[in-house]
């Protein structure tokens, strides 16, 4: 059976599983008074596009320092790293979000939320990334670099031409995830009043009192953008695939 | 080339972790070593005698605790910059290939020419159409390492340490992990490069290729050179008894 006629077969049993239990529940369905409201969800899709876009920009790169920090032999830059790692992980995105705008950021006289949300997004999904890259870096063998070295290759060179393209592959599907991770964790900037994806839909639903008809579409505009990213993923994985040797 | 190997020293700590002390092993323990001006030297003798990190400093990957090495009386850097430098003059080839398992055979033979020697793809992608010819490698040249034999990837490999055209080569146990039938294709390609007169330095336990391709052999031991004489001598008249035991153990299997 090709692999595109196997997924058709199972989202539709799954969709006719959903429909079926919809239909047993007799949900009285009224979309129009959500209808009348979809310049928000537009409007609220695409802000957590651009934040997402923004946010994962920025953890990729806060991430990489991160993971080189945490294999750092200088006991207080890799103690920074570890810490930071640790307390991120370790708490609640909610918590952080909330600290991060009405506490750290009105102390230092920053009023964009915008910014703030992007801001302790990247930071708190940069804290996974530094894990992951740290583990792709971490599985290169030692015999790689003894290679590089013995061909005379400078240490950036042996970073750029040997270290990362190897680690790349490695970390790929575990970046990946963590990207889906993210976009999704954005709908708790609602939290600090952005009026992202989610907000629109609790806005709509508070008007409408449609409440599925309100949030079906956030489903649905989530997986508009995590399905393709997924895509993406694949896509690179198979750009990058070898056999290692 | 002309070895002059004094007085050297390679200790390596262990740093002490939970309920252990730290621990020191040395492992080369005061070696001298001195040949005259050859073209093959082969170190022999035990495991974890010492050979290969032996080899190691003298290609230049580590730098030793105590004591000289000089090459035709020109002793080798201790700086890491210095042995950069140093490095890109030699050619080392490993036990385990160590090629970079995400470029194609070809990609491995060209990175160091092209990011370390500063030739051109093109210029670069010609240097090393001849090797990969004169050692019936171009059919394998676009495949990924692991399409590779063991053999294939072992003479690849020598290969990325040859194209540069280095002064010496370094060869530790190039053939230990391979399958007898594969041992025979990578000892027949450095006999060859012997025959064309590529200067090398290499470690190995086939006894009866050691005394076809060197000039001079030396027995490493517990951190030290027990015998060291011409090939022939070496062999033949081998006056040591650990060393003769060893020879006799090793020519039998």
């Amino acid at each position: 059976m090709p692999r595109w006629l196997a997924h058709l077969i199972v989202v539709v049993l799954f969709a006719a599983g959903i429909a079926l239990a919809f239909w047993r529940v007799g949900y009285a369905w009224n979309w129009a008074g959500v209808w009348d409201y979809r310049q928000k969800f537009v409007q609220g899709w695409l802000t957590t596009v651009g934040l997402s876009i923004a946010a994962l920009a920025a953890s990729v790169a806060i991430g990489g320092v991160a993971a080189f920090m945490l294999r750092s032999r200088q006991s207080l830059v890799e103690a920074t790293a570890r810490i930071y790692v640790e307390l991120i992980r370790g708490t609640p995105l909610l918590v952080q979000l909330l600290i991060g705008f009405y506490v750290v950021a009105s102390a230092v006289g920053l009023e964009n939320r915008y910014v703030v949300g992007v801001a302790v997004l990247a930071l708190f999904s940069g804290a996974y990334m530094a894990e992951i890259f740290r583990g792709g870096l971490d599985a290169i063998p030692k015999a790689q670099l003894d290679s590089a070295r013995a061909i005379g290759l400078a240490p950036a060179q042996t970073l750029r031409l040997v270290v990362l393209p190897q680690a790349v592959r490695i970390v790929l599907p575990a970046v990946a995830g963590q990207l889906v991770s993210l976009i999704k964790d954005s709908s708790l900037l609602s939290v600090i009043a952005i009026s992202e994806f989610t907000l629109a839909a609790q806005e709509v639903n508070s008007f409408t009192y449609s409440t599925l008809e309100s949030y079906l579409p956030l489903a649905a505009g989530y997986l508009a953008v995590t399905l393709p990213l997924a895509g993406v993923s694949r896509w690179l994985e198979r750009r990058f695939r070898y056999e290692a040797a | 080339m002309k070895l002059d190997v004094r007085g050297l020293v390679q200790r390596f700590t262990t740093p002490a972790a939970a309920g252990r002390p730290a621990t020191t092993a040395t492992v080369l323990d005061g070696l001298n070593l001195a040949t005259a001006d050859i073209t093959a030297l082969v170190l022999v003798g035990p495991s974890g005698g010492g050979k290969s990190t032996l080899l190691r400093i003298l290609a230049g990957l580590d730098v030793p605790t105590a004591g000289n090495v000089a090459f035709d009386d020109v002793p080798l850097p201790r700086d890491e910059t210095g042995l950069r430098g140093y490095r890109r003059t030699v050619g080392t080839v490993f036990q385990a290939y160590n090629l970079f398992p995400h470029l194609t055979a070809m990609d491995n033979l060209l990175l160091p020419l092209v990011h370390v020697h500063g030739l051109s793809p093109a210029a670069a992608a010609d240097r090393v159409r001849g090797p990969l010819e004169r050692f019936r490698l171009t059919q394998h040249a676009h495949k990924r390492p692991a399409e590779l034999s063991g053999g294939q990837k072992q003479r690849i490999a020598i290969l990325r340490a040859l194209v540069t055209q280095p002064q010496r080569l370094f060869l530790d146990e190039p053939t230990s992990a391979l399958d007898p039938e594969m041992r025979s294709e990578v000892l027949e390609m450095i006999g060859e490069l012997r025959t064309s007169g590529t200067q090398f330095i290499l470690v190995t336990h086939e006894m009866a290729f050691a005394r076809r391709v060197a000039d001079e052999v030396a027995f490493i031991a517990d951190g030290r050179v027990l015998a060291h004489d011409r090939s022939r001598a070496f062999f033949t008249e081998q006056a040591h008894p650990r060393v003769r035991a060893f020879l006799d153990g090793a020519l039998a299997s």
